[in-house]
């Protein structure tokens, strides 16, 4: 694996989260308030980042392996169960009450912001505590597993 | 419902969502990987042999955006108000909650609904509803 291409793919990523203006938990905080003055914009950020992924997710499949001649790290697991909907309730609130959610937390850092950082050592912690307990029993294939 | 036609930024919106695409599409295409923030920070908690370098990278790179994105355009400073218990306590739900469904907004959210995957709609819809409730009690209700 190149050294420069996950480097530049984080960058890419970050500089289009600062465009969005999603580095700011205000602005993702306006679109999850339904009930106040409500600002779509986060809608068209997934909207466009969906079309454009969607593209190259059908590229890549048609092509079966990676430009570095890996295979494609597609997630195996099909089952909608209790730990994904459980999570994804626990990953909602946390992000309902601060804003921030891992991807614009993590390049808050870059504005050397106190409090995103103080948020990306709580998210760690709550990572470790779950690396802590998933650890107890014996969990095959973690990797091929990840959605993402 | 009142739109929030001031703050309403529709164009920076979708061409900062067409990058991060750009990002996912990239790292599919070369990588044959998936872009998920919380699954780039998780899969290093703890680190794996032959497996570390490329998160760290991609890491390394978000974190610089920033510095990068002021030679291109006028970024926003973050604005980000909740205290420090609050963000502690939403820390550690983000964290062990985007562990325990596997992934977040990037890597369900975008790249998940991108491949049509079921797992990713369900786990979109529901920490979307959680976001969604827990905005509504915290300013219209508590």
């Amino acid at each position: 694996m190149s050294r420069a291409s996950p480097f530049l793919v984080g960058l890419l990523f970050g500089i289009g989260l600062c465009l969005a203006s999603m580095t700011s938990a205000s602005k993702v905080l306006a679109f999850l308030d339904l009930g106040g003055a409500w600002d779509p914009s986060l809608g068209f950020v997934m909207g466009g980042a969906i079309a454009v992924a969607f593209v190259a997710f059908r590229i890549a499949a048609r092509r079966g392996l990676s430009i570095s001649g890996g295979p494609l790290h597609l997630p195996t697991m099909r089952t909608i169960d209790a730990r994904l909907v459980g999570g994804s309730l626990l990953f909602g609130a946390g992000w309902g009450l601060v804003g921030l959610c891992p991807g614009p937390a993590i390049a808050d850092i870059g504005f050397l912001d106190r409090r995103a950082a103080l948020f990306v050592l709580a998210m760690a912690a709550g990572m470790a505590l779950y690396s802590g307990l998933a650890a107890v029993p014996a969990e095959p294939a973690a990797e091929a597993a990840l959605d993402g | 419902m009142t739109i929030d036609w001031p703050h309403f930024t529709p164009g920076s919106a979708l061409a900062g969502g067409i990058l991060i695409g750009l990002a996912a599409a990239w790292l599919i295409l070369e990588e044959g990987r998936i872009l998920g923030a919380a699954g780039l920070l998780g899969g290093l908690i703890p680190p794996r042999s032959g497996d570390w370098q490329w998160r760290a990278l991609a890491l390394l790179g978000l974190i610089v955006s920033p510095l990068v994105a002021r030679f291109l355009f006028a970024p926003a400073a973050p604005v980000i108000e909740a205290n420090a218990a609050t963000l502690i306590v939403g820390g550690l739900l983000v964290g062990f909650g985007t562990r325990l469904g596997n992934g977040c907004t990037s890597g369900h959210g975008v790249c998940g609904l991108a491949r049509l995957s079921p797992r990713s709609f369900a786990a979109t819809a529901t920490f979307m509803a959680a976001g969604f409730l827990t905005v509504f009690l915290v300013r219209h209700f508590v």
